[in-house]
C-alpha cells in the first residue's frame, strides 16, 4: 500500500503564493476530498502531487522517497500516480481504446494484442464496452470523462488524483461519473479528489480537507467537517455551497 | 527581303539633296534629342565601363556616329537603359533606337523595326582551360558531348541547337554574368556567345577562359547580324538606315569596328 | 408546403442571385467590349494572346513543366521532414540541447528573412564554386537545397504555430500518464498540430510549386525559362501567358482545396 506524504509544500506563480505550507498524508486505500473555493489551491496541489508543477519548498515523499527533489525523474512517479482532469483532456485524434492503450504500450512496452483484452475489460467494467472504438468528439461529456478515468487506470496506478472531474459536466451526467468513483472506492483504490460535490464527499470520503488561500485550514472526517466545523471560514464556505 | 527594301528606301533618302538632319526632324521622341538605349548593365567591348556617354566601346561609338550622320551633336544624344523584354513589349518605347547586340530575326521583325545590320558576328565557343585539357577540341563531334550553357535571351540558343545540337540539354541563364558564374562553378563546360563577347569574357571574366573556336558568319546560312531596334513602323528607321549606309560606304563603320573590336582572325574555325 | 419564412427566404435568394448575375455580366461585357477598344489592344493581343505562337510553343512548355514537377516532387518531402525537425527543435526544453534550439531559431529567422532568389543564387552558384566535382556541383542539387532551406523554415514556423495551438492540457494529460516528453510530443502533440496546419502548409507548397521556376536563374530549363527562350526567339510574350495557364491549372484547384480544408476545420472547431 502506497503512502504519499506532503510536508510544508509551498508553491507560487510569480509573486502570487498558491500553496503556503501544505501538510497532508495519503495512506493506502484512503479517499481524501479537497474542498474549498475556486483559487484556494486544490488543483495546484493535485498537480504538484503528480509532479506536473515543481514545488518551491517543502517535500513530497512517496513510500519514503523524496520525489520533490529538484531533478528527480517524474516519469516513474506519474506511472504510479494517475490523474484525471476537469476538462477530460482526451487525445482527440485517437479512439477511446487507443487513448487508453498509448501509455501502457509506450511505457511498459507491452504489445497491443496483449493489452487490448485487459483494457477492453476496463471499458466494459465502466459501461463503455460499446464506446471503445469511438473518437472523443463522438462521446458525451460523461462518457469522455469515464474514458479518461479508464485511460488513467490502464496504467495500473496505485494512487488516483481527480481534479474536479464533474465540474465541466451537465448535471444529468454527473451521476454516471460519480458511480465510477464509488466503484473504485469499493475496489479499495487510493484516491485524492478536488471536488465541489459536497454530498459525494460526505458520503464516501475518509478525510475531508478544507483549503483556503493555499492552506489546509481544517481537516477531519466528513461528519466532523460538515457537521461541526471549527473555523469560521469553513462555516462560511459550507453555508454558501450546501 | 523586307530588310532589303528598307535599305533600298534608305539609300534613296540618303541620296536626296536635303540635309540629313531634316530626315530625323519631328521623328525623334524629343525634338532635337536622339535617345539611345543600351543594356543594364552594358557589357564590354560593346560599351566600355558601362558608360555609353563616353562614346567608348563599339556600340557606343556606332551610336554617336549614326547620330552625327543624322545631324545630332554628341550632347544631343541621351542614353537610357532597357532590358530585352522592355524593348520588345508592345506599346510606346522610351528610346529612339536600342542597340545591345540584338540579332535581326524575321520573327522579331514582326514586332519591332530593325535597322540595317551594323555588325555581323561570328558565334564562338567559350570554355575553360580545364575543359580543353580534358580533351575538348574545335570539332562539332567533340563539342556535342560537352555540357552547354547559353544566355536564354539571345540567338545563341537556336544557334547552339543548329550548329552543335548537344547530347545533354543545355542550361540557360538570364545574362552573361550568370553564364560565366555557372562555368566558373564547373556546372557547364562551354557556352556559345557572339565572338567579341566571348573574347572579352575569356580574357577578363572567366579564370583560365579559352575561346575554343568560332563559326564565322559568312559560313552560316543565317548569320548573326546585329541591328538597331526601333519601335514598329517608326519613320526614323529610314533615317537610321541612311546614316548606317553612309557609314558603311565611307568605311567609317569598319574603322569603328577596327578600333573597338579585337581582330578575330586568331580564333580557329570549327569544322 | 413551405413555411412563410421559407418562401420569403427563397424570394430573397432569387433576388440576390439575379443581382449578382446581372452585375457580373455587366462587368464582363464592359471588359469584352471596352478593352479591345483601347488603342494598343491589337498590339497587346499580338504580343500576349497570339494564337499561332501559343499553338507552336505550348507543347514545349508542357514538356518543360515536367521539370518543375520533378523538382517539386523531390523537394517537397525533404522540406516536410526538415520543417518538422526544426519545429520540434525549436520546442526543445532540455537545457543541454539549447544549442540545437538556438540554431533552429537562427535558421528560421535567416531563411525566412531572405528572398528565395537570393538564396538560390548564393547557394546555387556559391557552393559549387568551391570546386566540387561533377555531379556534386549540379545546379539541380544546390538549387533544390536553396528551395528546401527557405521553405523548410516557413514550414517549421507553421508547424510550430500548430504545436503552440495545442493546449498545454494535452501535454499535461500525456505526462500525467507517465509518458516521456518526447513521446508526448510524438504521439499526442504533433499528430494534432500537423493536422491543424495542413491547410497552411498546403498554401506553402502551392507557393513552392511556383517558386520552383526560380531555379531557372541558375540553369535548369523549366517552364519559365523555356517560355523565356520562346519569347526571345519569337519576340512575343504569349509563351509566358501559356506558362501562366499551366501554373494556374495546378494552383487554382490546389488553392481551392486548401481553402475548403481550412473552412471545414474552422467549422469543426466552432
Amino acid at each position: 500500500m502506497p503512502t504519499l506524504v506532503l510536508n510544508n509544500v509551498q508553491k507560487s506563480f510569480g509573486t502570487n503564493p498558491v500553496l503556503q505550507g501544505i501538510d497532508l498524508t495519503v495512506t493506502g486505500g484512503q479517499m481524501i476530498c479537497l474542498i474549498g473555493a475556486s483559487g484556494s489551491g486544490k488543483s495546484t496541489l493535485l498537480r504538484c502531487m503528480n509532479l506536473l508543477e515543481p514545488i518551491d519548498d517543502g517535500t513530497i515523499t512517496l513510500d519514503g522517497v523524496d520525489i520533490s527533489e529538484p531533478g528527480y525523474d517524474p516519469q516513474p512517479v506519474r506511472q504510479r500516480i494517475g490523474m484525471v482532469f476537469q476538462s477530460y483532456n482526451l487525445f482527440p485524434h485517437m479512439t477511446a481504446l487507443d487513448n487508453a492503450l498509448l501509455a501502457p504500450r509506450r511505457v511498459h512496452g507491452t504489445s497491443r494484442t496483449e493489452l487490448e483484452p485487459k483494457v477492453a475489460e476496463l471499458f466494459a467494467r465502466f459501461g463503455l464496452a460499446d464506446r471503445m472504438h469511438h473518437y472523443p468528439d463522438q462521446l458525451s461529456g460523461g462518457q469522455q470523462q469515464r474514458v479518461a478515468i479508464v485511460r488513467a487506470l490502464a496504467m495500473k496506478p496505485q494512487i488516483m488524483l481527480f481534479d474536479e472531474i464533474t465540474s465541466a459536466l451537465d448535471p444529468e451526467l454527473v451521476g454516471e461519473v460519480l458511480d465510477v468513483l464509488r466503484q473504485l472506492r469499493t475496489e479499495g483504490m487510493t484516491m485524492v479528489l478536488a471536488t465541489h460535490e459536497m454530498g459525494f464527499a460526505r458520503e464516501l470520503a475518509d478525510t475531508v480537507c478544507f483549503l483556503d488561500r493555499g492552506r489546509i485550514l481544517e481537516s477531519g472526517s466528513p461528519e466532523q467537517l460538515f457537521g461541526t466545523p471549527e473555523q469560521e471560514r469553513t462555516r462560511a464556505f459550507l453555508s454558501r455551497v450546501l | 527581303m523586307k530588310l532589303m527594301t528598307m535599305t533600298a528606301l534608305a539609300c534613296g533618302f540618303a541620296g536626296a539633296a536635303f540635309a540629313q538632319n531634316d530626315c530625323a526632324t519631328g521623328k525623334t521622341l524629343t525634338e532635337g534629342t536622339f535617345t539611345v538605349a543600351t543594356g543594364n548593365p552594358a557589357f564590354f567591348p560593346w560599351v566600355l565601363d558601362d558608360a555609353p556617354e563616353s562614346g567608348k566601346g563599339f556600340e557606343s561609338a556606332v551610336a554617336y556616329a549614326v547620330a552625327a550622320e543624322m545631324g545630332f551633336d554628341p550632347d544631343q544624344v541621351t542614353w537610357v537603359r532597357t532590358s530585352f523584354d522592355q524593348s520588345i513589349q508592345p506599346g510606346a518605347k522610351d528610346f529612339d533606337v536600342n542597340l545591345q547586340q540584338f540579332s535581326i530575326t524575321p520573327e522579331r521583325a514582326q514586332v519591332v523595326d530593325f535597322s540595317a545590320p551594323y555588325y555581323s558576328s561570328a558565334m564562338a565557343v567559350l570554355t575553360t582551360k580545364a575543359v580543353v585539357d580534358g580533351g575538348a577540341n574545335a570539332t562539332v563531334t567533340s563539342l556535342k558531348s560537352l555540357l552547354w550553357g547559353a544566355d536564354a535571351n539571345t540567338t545563341a540558343v537556336p544557334m547552339l541547337m543548329d550548329l552543335i545540337d548537344p547530347d545533354k540539354q543545355p542550361m540557360m541563364y538570364g545574362d552573361n554574368v550568370d553564364v560565366t558564374a555557372a562555368m566558373q562553378a564547373g556546372q557547364i563546360d562551354a557556352a556559345l556567345f557572339d565572338l567579341p563577347t566571348a573574347l572579352y569574357l575569356s580574357a577578363v571574366v572567366v579564370n583560365d577562359g579559352v575561346v575554343l573556336g568560332q563559326f564565322p558568319p559568312e559560313r552560316s546560312e543565317n548569320p548573326d547580324q546585329f541591328g538597331m531596334l526601333l519601335e514598329k513602323d517608326n519613320p526614323l528607321t529610314a533615317c537610321v538606315n541612311a546614316a548606317l549606309t553612309t557609314l558603311t560606304e565611307t568605311g567609317k563603320l569598319a574603322e569603328i569596328e577596327a578600333e573597338w573590336l579585337q581582330a578575330t582572325t586568331g580564333v580557329p574555325v570549327i569544322e | 408546403m413551405p413555411s412563410r419564412r421559407q418562401i420569403f427566404e427563397a424570394r430573397q435568394r432569387r433576388r440576390a442571385n439575379l443581382i449578382a448575375a446581372g452585375s457580373t455580366g455587366a462587368v464582363l461585357l464592359a471588359l469584352i467590349v471596352l478593352v479591345p477598344l483601347a488603342p494598343g489592344w491589337e498590339a497587346v493581343q499580338r504580343s500576349f494572346f497570339n494564337g499561332a505562337v501559343f499553338a507552336k510553343t505550348f507543347p514545349g512548355l508542357l514538356n518543360a513543366f515536367l521539370m518543375d514537377i520533378a523538382i517539386f516532387a523531390w523537394c517537397a518531402p525533404i522540406i516536410a521532414a526538415l520543417g518538422l525537425a526544426v519545429a520540434v527543435a525549436r520546442d526543445l526544453r532540455t537545457p543541454a540541447l539549447y544549442p540545437v534550439k538556438l540554431l533552429a531559431i537562427i535558421y528560421t529567422d535567416v531563411f525566412r528573412g531572405l528572398p528565395v532568389i537570393l538564396v538560390i543564387y548564393l547557394i546555387g552558384f556559391g557552393i559549387p564554386g568551391l570546386g566540387l566535382p561533377r555531379p556534386w556541383n549540379s545546379p539541380y542539387i544546390w538549387g533544390s537545397l536553396a528551395l528546401v532551406l527557405v521553405y523548410a523554415a516557413y514550414v517549421a514556423e507553421v508547424i510550430r504555430s500548430g504545436i503552440e495551438s495545442i493546449h498545454d492540457s494535452q501535454r499535461a494529460a500525456a505526462l500525467s500518464l507517465g509518458l516521456s516528453s518526447s513521446d508526448a510530443m510524438r504521439f499526442v502533440i504533433l499528430p494534432q498540430a500537423i493536422r491543424r496546419v495542413v491547410p497552411a502548409n498546403m498554401n506553402l507548397f502551392i507557393a513552392l510549386q511556383k517558386d520552383v521556376a526560380l531555379l531557372s536563374f541558375i540553369g535548369p530549363v523549366e517552364i519559365f525559362r523555356q517560355a523565356g527562350v520562346y519569347k526571345s526567339l519569337l519576340a512575343n510574350f504569349t509563351p509566358y501567358v501559356g506558362a501562366a495557364l499551366v501554373f494556374l491549372a495546378i494552383t487554382i484547384p490546389a488553392t481551392r482545396y486548401a481553402d475548403h480544408l481550412m473552412n471545414r476545420q474552422r467549422k469543426a472547431r466552432s
